[in-house]
């Protein structure tokens, strides 16, 4: 089914009876080209782009839990390309650019909102911390403006620019940065690769990865043994473990991020804005809430939960930046399981068995990766060759220490970002 | 998430700095090679359930400690000198 205006308008005058499902609920087939671990944003963008672009449609996507019930539908939901290091600057340009086709390409309403992104600063280091970031994008061909002060205010009238200990110094401005409404991101990608004869096994979890010879031959499920000549990884947080079903040790260590919402608002805050002095970085949603967030609570979890300092941290640097929040109302938080490396930089690359493939690590920065990722690991997948976008995403690059992606500059080492 | 630090007692996590699995406890010989190397400074087991943590009382009185809890419920289960592990270990 094509959506479009005038079907919304005949669906409408006929009592709304057209619509059908976005997918099919198929059984698991005992036999694919390739099989996909993992039906979150990345696995689903992968499974469209394997049967868009290289006509690989004898596919599953295998998912344990419900398409869309991961982090995709829990994030701050921000697209950006505003990146540094060669290998991210080019990745991350090349997503935004599928991001701004997206919806004609998907023929689905993510919600992309290109409303422009600010990251704050407060310091003459911050600022030409920022200056250089800036000229890296638009070398990338991408768009920044430095902002002064009184620039920023224009935009953000409603910060606190009396504050005496993080002064507003000014910000770097990403016109074409924004959000998307992250769970319509997966339906979308999800329908796409339906449509396409891909089949999106829920309620499937993986239970082991048969190699034989060092060649992948297929995966055991909870609804039975599945052969496939191509099997690719794509689980963020939870890649230690598959990986460790083909006798992989990774160099990733799971941590929780939190993130929270408020009630719905009236609309107040037009753009993305980032505090530079501490962590906290907010937008409106469509509905009104604000949805904001904060660094990791930086201890390995898989709760999905964190604890109160964290919290307290982005509550209080709200009350710094913006005073006016104090009066919304927090609703929900929650806490997902990032796939963290110790650059900070992900992977998508090849294992060591031949057939079997790894998209992993993206920390908290997965969700404006799901257009890329999924592009280049389905080139990846289908061609054995790296895309060129993507090709400095390597998995051993910690054990030979080149093509490092340090974009903080803290170091290459776990629990340093 | 509340550790117990085997000197000072049960202590909030604001003042615990974490460093990660506790394989530095086992810190290979320089000359061990690169495999080693690797496997030591970046690939991790990662568990979800039972795990080994090394935690610093940063903010108390600055000992290293092993924190056996289990990363999916957050339970601590044991706090230990590392001082202490790593002497049991020898």
């Amino acid at each position: 089914m094509h959506y479009s205006a005038f079907k919304i308008l005949t669906e409408g005058l006929s009592g709304n009876r057209g619509w059908k499902p976005h997918w099919r609920d198929p059984e698991p087939k005992s036999e694919y080209d390739a099989v996909i671990i993992g039906g979150g944003g990345h696995g689903l963008s992968t499974a469209y782009y394997l049967a868009k672009n290289h006509g690989m449609t004898n596919i599953a996507v295998l998912e344990k839990g419900y398409i869309g019930g991961g982090n995709v539908g829990r994030n701050t939901t921000i697209v950006r390309a505003n990146y540094f290091l060669p290998g991210n600057s080019e990745f991350y340009s090349h997503s935004l650019k599928l991001w701004e086709g997206l919806e004609q390409d998907l023929n689905y309403n993510v919600m992309h909102s290109q409303r422009g992104l600010i990251n704050l600063f407060h310091s003459d280091g911050q600022r030409d911390a920022f200056a250089r970031r800036g000229n890296a994008m638009i070398n990338q061909g991408d768009d920044a403006v430095l902002l002064d002060r009184d620039g920023v205010r224009r935009h953000l009238p409603y910060l606190d620019y009396e504050n005496i200990r993080f002064p507003i110094y000014g910000g770097l401005l990403h016109p074409r940065g924004g959000t998307a409404r992250h769970d319509a991101v997966a339906w979308g990608y999800a329908r796409g690769a339906d449509q396409r004869g891909v089949d999106l096994i829920q309620n499937c979890e993986v239970t082991g990865i048969d190699i034989e010879n060092g060649k992948v031959r297929g995966v055991q499920t909870t609804r039975g043994a599945i052969r496939a000549k191509k099997v690719g990884i794509v689980v963020a947080g939870r890649s230690g473990q598959v990986a460790a079903m083909a006798g992989m040790r990774l160099p990733i260590e799971s941590h929780v991020l939190q993130a929270f919402v408020t009630e719905g608002l009236k609309p107040c805050i037009d753009h993305v804005v980032s505090f530079g002095m501490g962590h906290f970085y907010i937008s409106q949603s469509d509905k009104g809430g604000l949805v904001f967030g904060g660094d990791l609570d930086f201890y390995a979890s898989y709760a999905q939960r964190g604890n109160l300092p964290m919290k307290e941290h982005v509550m209080e640097a709200a009350m710094t930046l913006m005073p006016m929040i104090g009066k919304a109302r927090v609703l929900r938080s929650w806490g997902g399981i990032m796939d963290m490396t110790p650059d900070g930089s992900p992977i998508i690359d090849k294992t060591d068995t031949d057939g079997l493939f790894i998209d992993c690590g993206w920390c908290y920065g997965g969700f404006k990766a799901v257009p890329g990722s999924g592009y280049s690991f389905a080139h990846l997948m289908a061609t054995g060759n790296h895309h060129e976008a993507a090709a400095r995403y390597r998995l051993d690059r910690f054990r030979t220490g080149r093509g490092l992606m340090d974009e903080e500059g803290t170091g290459s080492q776990h629990n340093l970002h | 998430m509340r550790l117990t630090c085997p000197l000072c007692g049960e202590r909030d996590i604001r003042e615990f700095s974490y460093r990660g699995a506790a394989v530095a406890l086992d810190r290979p010989a320089p000359d061990a090679g690169e495999a080693a190397w690797d496997d030591y400074v970046h690939l991790r087991e990662n568990p979800a359930g039972e795990s080994r943590d090394l935690w610093h009382h940063e903010s108390g009185c600055s000992a290293w400690l092993v924190v056996t809890r289990n990363t999916v419920t957050h339970a601590v289960l044991k706090c230990e000198l590392a001082a202490d592990v790593k002497g049991a270990a020898r």
